[in-house]
């Protein structure tokens, strides 16, 4: 078994080349010596500061998974004992992510994952509300993330009219702005709660207030708010929430779109009557088990897992202020607890993440990501920083499972990097 | 602690073998691909996704990289290879001259740039799989560039911009190689590049076609005009002087109508049924000057900006052997100092398709003697 495990995760022993002709020593970061066990050459992470991007399975969401990983199979929507089952497990996560967000269970739909959702609400929602009351307005604000803006941006090709609402340079979305632009023809507007490159918390309540005011709808990518924020989807009025599993501990390829009662999205998939007719497709039971208990696990311990965060959260300042000329992004009075984005002047982000990559740190430079390189991040200069300064920003992120041993890294290898990277840029200039 | 090298790799057969050949000697390898190519997501544009070559070859070396269970990134230089070697490739070609991207891809990019960035992620050196030589001159204490073992691969042209200091931060473990060996190599590490095919042509024309190329980013710049021959008589049009080529001779337009249509005109020098090649591009006239073949040869040039290697700058009269072209066999020269700081060229027998824009470079048997630009 460890064997298999092994070949699989390196392929090293499948290639041609010995583990015998190649004296593999790897040095991370002055002292401790840690490699891959498959290969002996990566270092293996040390710390993990992109949580934004995907956060570790929890042990209470890989148990949930179990029983669907193994030989007993089952559909949901089959008859038998088998079926049942399935559905039971389904039911019980769709409770257990309904009370994560205090909603009720039928308001949840399982999607693929957030992607998905976001699509499902705001394209699902913005033909439904064409279909309803002939709307074809269509509002955004301009530092969602992709899945929300390519949504709004489709909708733009097939005959809505789509307005992106600007930010300030604190990352926060201005409501006059959005008050401004609405019409009686809007059929939705969309605001993430928590911005995932800057952490930025926005003024969700207010714009669903607006939103609903005229009539239109509201959508919420809450992706970063889940964990990181008593999120309560009755008190902000959304119509539609975007939630993601991969985010707070379960797994990927699982999501869940809130749908206010009464309300019915036109669905993207169709085919069974999976979901209530919602969204076609067997359901990820192994997936949704998951997800269900992470958000389980979130909810039970929301108050302790905050305070953890804001804890870490000071320790990363801690750190960062020791780095000359790094500017904090976004408002600081409006800052999740687990996200955190910096300019480093003089350095050039890729590079200073691949450089804290060998010492075996893990960060971001936000989600811009785009084949294999990065581009400076729109969300960065909707907020209106220049190319330069946007291409010397990285991101920070973590979790409950954040150790002691990985404050102590970042604190121990990112000033020391900095130095180097801004010494032969001086060089080079 | 073990050197820390940085692998230029491309996704082809010679830098993923230069990788493996270095971890085999036990080297700390991180591999890097340089993300030139293209400028703008086409998704973005049409909703729809398209193939994209480029990301194919980032896939081939992260493909290798991990087979050799090393590091690998991908270093998005596309702004400043837009602005360096781009931009100049279509400027260059608009004023009517022959640029050469990949020598200013070298200077400017690979050796300044990237090595810059390498340096960042604690690399002392880059390495890469150009089929040429670094060598210490015990004598003179520079470092020599000297060309590859392998004749048909030699890239020692291609590199005669590299100073000193871009000289004693890189390597080119192929030189002493021959691409058989280099494949053989990379066959016995099982690396699955190792039948892949060279590529020649320039990494962001894969199709070719500079004259399209030009026009489209540089529109105004590509205007028909005139084609003349040497006395100045017009023999028909042109597409625009980015089209052209010095030594060019098919596609000129002219072809057997021209030649019929001018059969009872006198056209001096350049009589019917002789085949016409583009001896210059007139940018100032807008002109393609057309003509035989004999026109093309040129017993001298000048040449600017200088790159001296194996000697410290150039005071008097030098034996060299000059290679004009990339693919060009080396002819006899003597070189010569200018007061203007340029180079003059004399060489022993005359050459065709000396093209404006083009490196020349200088050897003095295998070693590089310096290296410039055709005036």
């Amino acid at each position: 078994m460890k064997e298999a495990h092994r070949g699989s995760a390196c392929a090293f022993r499948a290639r041609t080349l010995r583990a015998t002709d190649l004296p593999w020593v790897v040095r991370v970061h002055g002292r401790v010596e840690v490699t891959c066990t498959s290969c002996y050459t990566h270092p293996v992470n040390l710390a993990y500061f992109d949580h934004a991007a995907t956060t570790p399975l929890t042990s209470v969401a890989r148990s949930a998974m179990e029983p669907w990983l193994g030989p007993t199979c089952g559909n949901a929507s089959s008859l038998h004992r088998h079926g049942k089952r399935a559905r039971a497990a389904i039911g019980e996560a769709r409770e257990q992510v309904a009370q994560l967000i205090r909603a009720t269970p039928s308001e949840i739909v399982f999607t693929s994952g957030a992607t998905e959702a976001d699509n499902l609400g705001i394209r699902g929602g913005a033909w439904a509300a064409r279909e309803d009351r002939g709307a074809r307005h269509v509002l955004v604000s301009a530092i969602e993330h992709p899945a929300v803006l390519s949504s709004a941006r489709w909708l733009g090709r097939e005959g809505f009219e789509v307005e992106e609402i600007p930010v300030g340079p604190d990352g926060v979305v201005s409501v006059a702005e959005v008050r401004r632009r609405l019409r009686r023809d809007t059929a939705l507007v969309a605001c993430m709660a928590v911005n995932n490159e800057t952490g930025t918390i926005q003024p969700v309540t207010e714009i669903a207030v607006a939103a609903h005011e005229v009539g239109a709808w509201f959508h919420c990518d809450a992706v970063q708010a889940v964990g990181s924020s008593q999120l309560d989807v009755q008190a902000t009025g959304a119509d539609f929430v975007a939630l993601s599993a991969h985010k707070i501990g379960g797994p990927g390829g699982a999501g869940a779109l809130y749908v206010r009662r009464g309300l019915s999205p036109v669905p993207l998939l169709v085919g069974g009557a999976q979901e209530n007719q919602r969204r076609a497709g067997t359901e990820n039971t192994a997936g949704i088990a998951g997800f269900g208990a992470a958000a389980e696990e979130v909810h039970r311990n929301l108050t302790t897992r905050i305070q953890v965060l804001e804890r870490i959260a000071q320790r990363v300042r801690a750190t960062m202020t020791t780095i000359e000329s790094a500017h904090r992004v976004g408002a600081a009075s409006r800052c999740a607890p687990h996200i955190a984005c910096y300019v480093i002047d003089g350095v050039d982000s890729e590079t200073l993440l691949y450089a804290l990559d060998l010492e075996g740190i893990a960060a971001s430079a936000g989600s811009a990501c785009s084949s294999h390189t990065m581009e400076p991040s729109p969300v960065l200069l909707a907020m209106g920083l220049d190319t330069p300064t946007a291409k010397s920003a990285i991101r920070l992120s973590w979790g409950p499972s954040t150790t002691e041993q990985e404050l102590f890294a970042l604190a121990d290898v990112l000033p020391g990097l900095v130095k180097r990277h801004r010494t032969l840029r001086k060089e080079t200039v | 602690m073990r050197e820390r090298i940085a692998v230029a790799m491309s996704g082809g057969v010679d830098s993923s073998t230069v990788a493996a050949l270095l971890v085999r000697e036990g080297y700390e390898c991180v591999g890097l691909t340089m993300q030139t190519w293209p400028a703008a997501s086409h998704v973005a544009d049409t909703g729809r996704a398209r193939g994209c070559c480029s990301v194919s070859e980032i896939e081939d070396a992260e493909h290798v990289a991990w087979r050799l269970g090393i590091p690998h990134y991908t270093l998005n230089i596309r702004e400043k290879f837009e602005a360096t070697v781009v931009a100049n490739f279509v400027e260059e070609y608009a004023a009517g001259r022959t640029p050469n991207p990949c020598v200013r891809c070298n200077q400017h990019i690979k050796f300044s740039l990237f090595l810059e960035r390498a340096r960042a992620l604690g690399a002392t050196r880059i390495a890469t799989g150009h089929y040429a030589r670094i060598e210490r001159d015990e004598q003179t204490g520079r470092l020599r560039l000297e060309r590859g073992v392998d004749r048909h691969k030699d890239q020692s042209y291609v590199l005669a911009e590299m100073t000193q200091d871009q000289l004693t931060h890189a390597m080119f473990p192929l030189g002493s190689m021959t691409k058989e060996q280099t494949r053989e190599a990379a066959r016995a590490c099982g690396l699955r590049v190792a039948e892949k095919r060279d590529s020649v042509e320039i990494c962001f024309l894969p199709h070719g076609n500079h004259g399209e190329f030009v026009a489209k980013r540089l529109p105004d710049a590509v205007r028909p005009g005139p084609v003349v021959d040497l006395q100045g008589n017009v023999l028909g049009q042109h597409r625009g002087l980015p089209f052209y080529t010095v030594g060019q001779r098919r596609g000129l337009g002219l072809g057997d109508a021209h030649e019929t249509h001018n059969a009872g005109h006198a056209t001096g020098s350049s009589p019917p049924k002789t085949p016409l090649f583009v001896i210059r591009l007139d940018a100032a006239r807008n002109e393609v000057v057309v003509g035989p073949v004999e026109a093309l040869e040129q017993a001298g040039l000048v040449a600017r900006n200088p790159n001296w290697i194996s000697i410290a700058t150039l005071l008097e009269p030098l034996e060299v052997t000059a290679r004009i072209r990339y693919n060009a066999p080396d002819v006899p020269a003597t070189i010569r100092p200018r007061t203007d700081g340029g180079v003059d060229v004399t060489l022993a027998t005359p050459a065709r398709g000396i093209a404006p824009g083009q490196a020349v470079v200088f050897y003095q048997g295998d070693v590089v003697v310096g290296g410039a630009t055709i005036d």
